[in-house]
């Protein structure tokens, strides 16, 4: 399942789009990856001839797809591209290990609640190995553009 | 409840989410969630789901949509209590 459907609705692209895959999704929750090309664009600053995926883009793909895909598919027929925007709101995540380029990662997400547009989410990040790479917190908002 | 109980309890909800703490001092039935505490809309929802769990009752979108400020929570709240 890669559910090519919802990522094409993601108001996202290169060289930031971290999705690749959708793997398992439903009302409660959704599993999805993506693999760090070796030539994403930050790995040439993050760090100097050291390159880290940074933590920050770690917490994007997770938004991306704990978020941004789960959200999509809970709105169902009230998700428009056209007219409706996304907003991650709030964060919290602690980091257990690095993700070095071309890592593949996976990523959970399950729902605290989504009421009133607003999606707030308990998420993970593993690697193939199923090791904990992060975990956290995340809510966003949908909104009429 | 009276309504000094059921402000107090209000204050309460929304003291972690308020970016104005002046606007919280001086909370009154005219202060307005967003324009006087600068609460942002994200967090308004946990307000309101903060209510539901503090006063044991439902909030539907309509009634979601009139609590912008301490007066119409308050009337929301109180409605929602005497349905019970």
């Amino acid at each position: 399942m890669i559910r090519q459907d919802i990522i094409q609705e993601l108001p996202y692209s290169r060289p930031f789009l971290f999705v690749d895959e959708i793997l398992a999704i439903d009302e409660d929750h959704i599993k999805g990856s993506y693999r760090f090309k070796k030539d994403e664009f930050f790995y040439a600053g993050h760090f100097k001839d050291n390159p880290v995926t940074p933590g920050v883009i770690l917490t994007e793909c997770m938004a991306q797809i704990g978020m941004a895909c789960f959200g999509i598919y809970l709105l169902g027929d009230n998700w428009n591209r056209d007219e409706i925007g996304v907003a991650m709101t709030s964060d919290e995540m602690n980091y257990y290990k690095p993700v070095y380029p071309g890592e593949k990662v996976f990523v959970t997400s399950e729902k605290i609640y989504f009421r009133f547009g607003k999606l707030k989410c308990n998420v993970a990040m593993f690697d193939e190995d199923n090791k904990k790479i992060a975990k956290g917190v995340i809510a966003g908002v949908s909104f009429k553009k | 409840m009276t309504k000094e109980e059921l402000l107090s309890k209000l204050k309460t909800i929304v003291t972690p989410y308020v970016q104005n703490t002046e606007g919280l001092n001086a909370l009154n039935e005219n202060t307005d969630f967003i324009k006087d505490l600068e609460i942002n809309s994200a967090n308004l929802v946990d307000v309101v789901l903060d209510v539901e769990d503090e006063f044991d009752i439902e909030i539907d979108n309509e009634a979601m949509e009139k609590m912008i400020d301490v007066k119409s929570s308050i009337a929301v709240i109180e409605s929602k209590l005497a349905a019970k």
